[in-house]
């Protein structure tokens, strides 16, 4: 049962993917640990947990596409389960760091000394565990998107309302988490972590070895989403994408369905959210804004939504863009931004897979008669409908 | 021109009487000085006449006197303010308030007063205020007399009391009548009636008083006490829940003007602009241009700036709404998460640019006089501005329900609305119809940029402040019609307002946030629905 969905799982497209990621992991932490300073080749130290930001960014991504891409969900609120991971991951860095700290308090977090806590606040219990914080990560976005995911699917909320109660959703998250009170460090967040398992974050090694964690797991992803998008499950999950109402009327359970596709989705974007917080060694309420999540929406759209690819190039071309313009003319990132917004969505409503597949069916066009390709492109899984046609999406 | 003829007159009439007054001003110096010499029983027969004159300039010298700040200079014998000033003692004129520079202490000597001086002293003030024509300083009188409680006070105030006209210097005498009467040794009958006149006030000030009366009361008292505040307290719950109900009110005006806007083009085209904030923001910005523009060209309209951006902010905004809509929104069609998109990307480019053109940093616009400061409504303090934005927020309500019920286009929007292909099939050209709401809902942002210049800051994330509020007011109140906007904005408004005192203003919004999460569940389409096949696909 197992093997058979890998096997399904891993079409040549899949594999090849999942090859090249985890060349990618050996590939840049060896780049900067072995190879000289001097080297064309050698990755400098800073690159590589930017690299990995992009990783974590491109796995956030993949999780939002198999809500919005295969599913017809389009969550405003993926920040939060990102976030959410990644507060999870930050509780136990704190309490890995002991008695180092300010105030060298050896269970309370310096935050909570400075704001006169006596003890520590039942939910930090157990964070000192590494398995359990890691558990943490998974369950609690997961258990989020069910609460969320059950009362809104069952209501039959959908579409730009749905949207709307997503971004609410983070942004009442985001308010609840800059409050002192709730014992989560407040504005300022998490940070100032020594090390976790017993290495040090700041050092090159940990930071290479958390590279390729992130790059595994963004492989691991590939697996499960194509696992999950080349079942029967995923075969119904697009179905209620395309027509949810017939869907129903044929004897599915869509609710159930888009259920389980946002759980899952919200776990591969705690996980995100985990590996997210040691690279950059902090984690704050302004990662729930809700600009992040549409943020993320685009890296989708940029890259191709329904496509398990494309979110993956959409989110590293988009933010290397942004490290790139933000250093350069830091003036321009919001005007590129926006304009990318729009220039997708009006021009490449497939992203850049779907330009891709445009110009291979138009090769084929030449090769063969026109009504061979005609039909070569309507099977094509990512076959590109003309502009003007209302898409079924919605 | 009459004006001018009346400065005229009074021109001669002060050349005429002008060797008069200065008589009298000498005859007044006079009796200044005659405060220095002899012996108090002189200084108090001075005081007297002095009090006899009801010059208005008599206070302030006494005050002085009883403070020691009254001296007399050796020179001239005159009798001068001093205050000290380094070494030396900075003088003034106490009859025309004229600064006579500095002497050292040995050149003047101090007025002296005693205890029995400064009594009578604290009499004649209280007389001369109390009973003084000038409303102000009856006022501030009486708020001194509450504040000391002197029982010499309490015949002076009875005085008062009888010609009093103004209710609010009344009140204030009353009120610190009975806590003179609650602290002598009066009758149990007259503390009685005092407590009763104090609970009838029914604001802090006289909760204060009978609290602070209540430990040293007689026993026969205490319960008379205990009932008055617990009838104040009464009061102030009735009163909290007004002023929730209006500050309540006063958000949901910047919300429904914020969300109306959005409502029509969402019921409309179905399109959720995420640039409606930037419109919005775009409005506040045309009142500030439109003041700048009034500063250079015409100083004297300033007053009237409003007039002019109101306007300009709807044509400016409707116009940027108009050219979104044909060239971003049509291109979109059916495909409303594609839009929510696309107009975000639009925000930020509108964010960007403004920041570009203007600059990051907060613009200053400078209220009309008549919408600045603050009045009060019975015990609810409430600032004009506010008040105005409310009767706006009735205003632009009114005006598009008009438009929507009474005119060809809204005939035609409500048609769209309802079933846009029924409607082209009948002949609507419902493209024009988009174009014409997108512009209209976006003129709408753009008058509310005009309301929220006055009262917020006009910086370029203004819109991003409002935008989510603006979404749940309009998911809660469902696109059917106008009124499920009202209904949502007031009941947000309203809620957050009523929920701010116990939980504060952040776990309030949360709070808001939930339950609108929670309430959508239950309608899926908000509260007033649009039903039919045509709103299911």
């Amino acid at each position: 049962m197992i093997t058979q969905l890998l096997f399904r799982a891993l079409d040549r497209k899949a594999i090849w993917l999942v090859a090249a990621l985890l060349l990618v992991a050996v590939a840049i932490p060896a780049a900067n640990l072995w190879l000289p300073e001097g080297s064309p080749l050698h990755v400098p130290n800073y690159a590589v947990p930017l690299f990995g930001k992009y990783l974590n960014y491109a796995l956030l991504a993949l999780a939002l596409d198999l809500v919005w891409g295969y599913c017809g969900i389009l969550s405003l609120g993926h920040a939060a389960f990102f976030s959410l991971g990644g507060y999870a991951m930050g509780m136990y860095l704190m309490r890995q760091i002991g008695s180092r700290g300010v105030y060298a308090n050896p269970v309370l977090p310096d935050f909570m000394v400075f704001l006169n806590y006596k003890e520590l606040p039942w939910f930090w219990n157990g964070f000192d565990l590494w398995w359990f914080a890691f558990i943490m990560v998974l369950l609690v976005p997961g258990a989020l998107a069910f609460a969320f995911g059950w009362f809104a699917f069952r209501s039959r909320v959908t579409g730009v309302y749905l949207s709307i109660i997503t971004q609410a959703m983070t942004y009442a998250l985001l308010l609840a988490f800059f409050r002192n009170d709730l014992g989560l460090g407040g504005n300022n967040g998490l940070t100032d972590f020594k090390d976790i398992l017993g290495f040090n974050v700041q050092a090159p090694t940990t930071r290479a070895a958390l590279f390729a964690l992130s790059a595994i797991f963004l492989a691991l992803a590939v697996v499960i989403c194509s696992a999950i998008v080349n079942s029967k499950l995923g075969k119904v999950m697009v179905a209620v994408r395309d027509g949810e109402s017939r869907t129903r009327f044929l004897g599915w359970r869509p609710e159930n369905v888009k259920l389980f596709a946002f759980i899952v989705s919200a776990m591969l974007a705690g996980i995100a959210g985990a590996l997210y917080v040691p690279q950059v060694g902090i984690i704050n309420p302004g990662e729930f804004d809700p600009a992040n999540s549409i943020e993320a929406v685009i890296w989708v759209a940029v890259g191709g939504r329904g496509t398990i690819i494309g979110p993956i190039i959409g989110a590293v071309l988009v933010n290397a863009g942004k490290s790139v313009f933000t250093g350069a003319f830091p003036d321009f990132w919001l005007y590129c931004l926006g304009g990318l917004f729009i220039f997708v969505t009006l021009f490449m409503p497939k992203g850049i897979v779907g330009l891709f597949t445009r110009v291979r069916a138009r090769k084929g066009n030449e090769a063969s008669s026109a009504a061979e390709a005609g039909e070569d492109a309507s099977t094509l899984p990512n076959g590109t409908p003309p502009l003007a046609k209302p898409e079924p999406a919605e | 021109m009459a004006t001018r003829i009346l400065s005229l007159i009074a021109l001669l009439l002060a050349m005429i009487f002008a060797p008069v007054t200065a008589m009298a001003q000498d005859d007044f110096a006079a009796q200044v000085n005659a405060l220095g010499p002899g012996s108090f029983a002189d200084r108090e027969k001075a005081i007297n006449a002095l009090v006899a004159t009801g010059d208005e300039r008599v206070p302030p010298i006494l005050q002085a006197l009883s403070d020691g700040d009254l001296y007399i200079r050796k020179v001239d014998a005159k009798v001068l303010f001093g205050t000290k000033a380094g070494g030396a003692f900075a003088l003034k004129d106490p009859v025309d308030g004229a600064d006579l520079g500095t002497a050292p202490s040995a050149d003047i000597e101090k007025v002296k007063s005693n205890n029995g001086l400064r009594g009578k002293i604290r009499t004649a003030i209280g007389k001369m205020t109390l009973l003084s024509t000038d409303g102000a300083a009856r006022l501030s009188a009486a708020q001194n007399v509450l504040k000391n409680a002197d029982p010499a006070m309490l015949e002076l105030l009875d005085q008062a009391l009888t010609t009093e006209a103004d209710p609010k210097i009344k009140s204030t005498m009353e009120l610190a009548r009975a806590v003179i009467v609650l602290k002598t040794e009066g009758t149990l009958e007259a503390k009685r009636a005092a407590v009763e006149t104090v609970a009838s006030h029914g604001d802090r000030a006289a909760r204060t008083v009978l609290a602070n009366n209540l430990d040293s009361a007689p026993e026969e008292l205490k319960p008379v006490i205990q009932s008055g505040i617990n009838q104040i307290d009464g009061t102030l719950v009735v009163w909290d829940v007004g002023q929730n109900l209006l500050y309540g009110i006063s958000l949901s005006s910047v919300l429904l003007l914020a969300a109306i806007g959005l409502a029509i083009t969402f019921g409309v085209m179905g399109v959720i602009n995420m640039a409606h904030g930037e419109m919005v923001m775009l409005g506040a910005y045309t009142t500030y241009a439109v003041q700048l523009l009034l500063q250079a060209v015409a100083p004297g309209l300033m007053e009237y700036s409003l007039a002019f951006a109101v306007p300009a902010a709807f044509l400016f905004t409707a116009l940027v709404g108009v050219a979104i809509e044909r060239g971003i929104i049509r291109w979109l069609y059916g495909r409303p998460l594609e839009t929510l998109l696309a107009t975000w990307g639009l925000s930020l480019v509108l964010q960007q640019a403004v920041r570009t053109v203007f600059g990051p940093t907060n613009k200053p616009v400078s209220p009309p006089t008549w919408m600045s400061g603050t009045f009060d409504l019975w015990n609810i303090s409430f600032t004009w501005n506010r008040l105005w934005i409310i009767v706006f927020a009735i205003a632009v309500f009114a005006i598009l329900q008009i438009i929507l019920n009474r005119t060809p286009l809204g005939l035609q929007m409500r048609a769209v609305t309802q079933n846009r292909r029924m409607a082209s099939a009948m002949g609507i050209r419902t493209p024009f119809v988009d174009a014409m709401t997108f512009g209209l809902g976006s003129g709408i942002a753009g008058l509310a940029g005009v309301a929220l210049s006055q009262i917020d800051n006009v910086s370029p994330n203004l819109g991003q402040n409002y935008i989510i509020d603006s979404f749940m007011v309009v998911v809660f109140g469902g696109v059917g019609n106008l009124w499920g906007t009202l209904v949502g904005a007031l009941s947000l408004g309203v809620a957050n307002k009523f929920l701010e005192p116990y939980a504060g203003a952040v776990l309030a919004k949360i709070v808001i946030l939930v339950l609108i999460i929670l309430f959508i569940q239950r309608r899926p389409r908000g509260l007033f629905a649009l039903k039919g096949r045509s709103v299911e696909s």
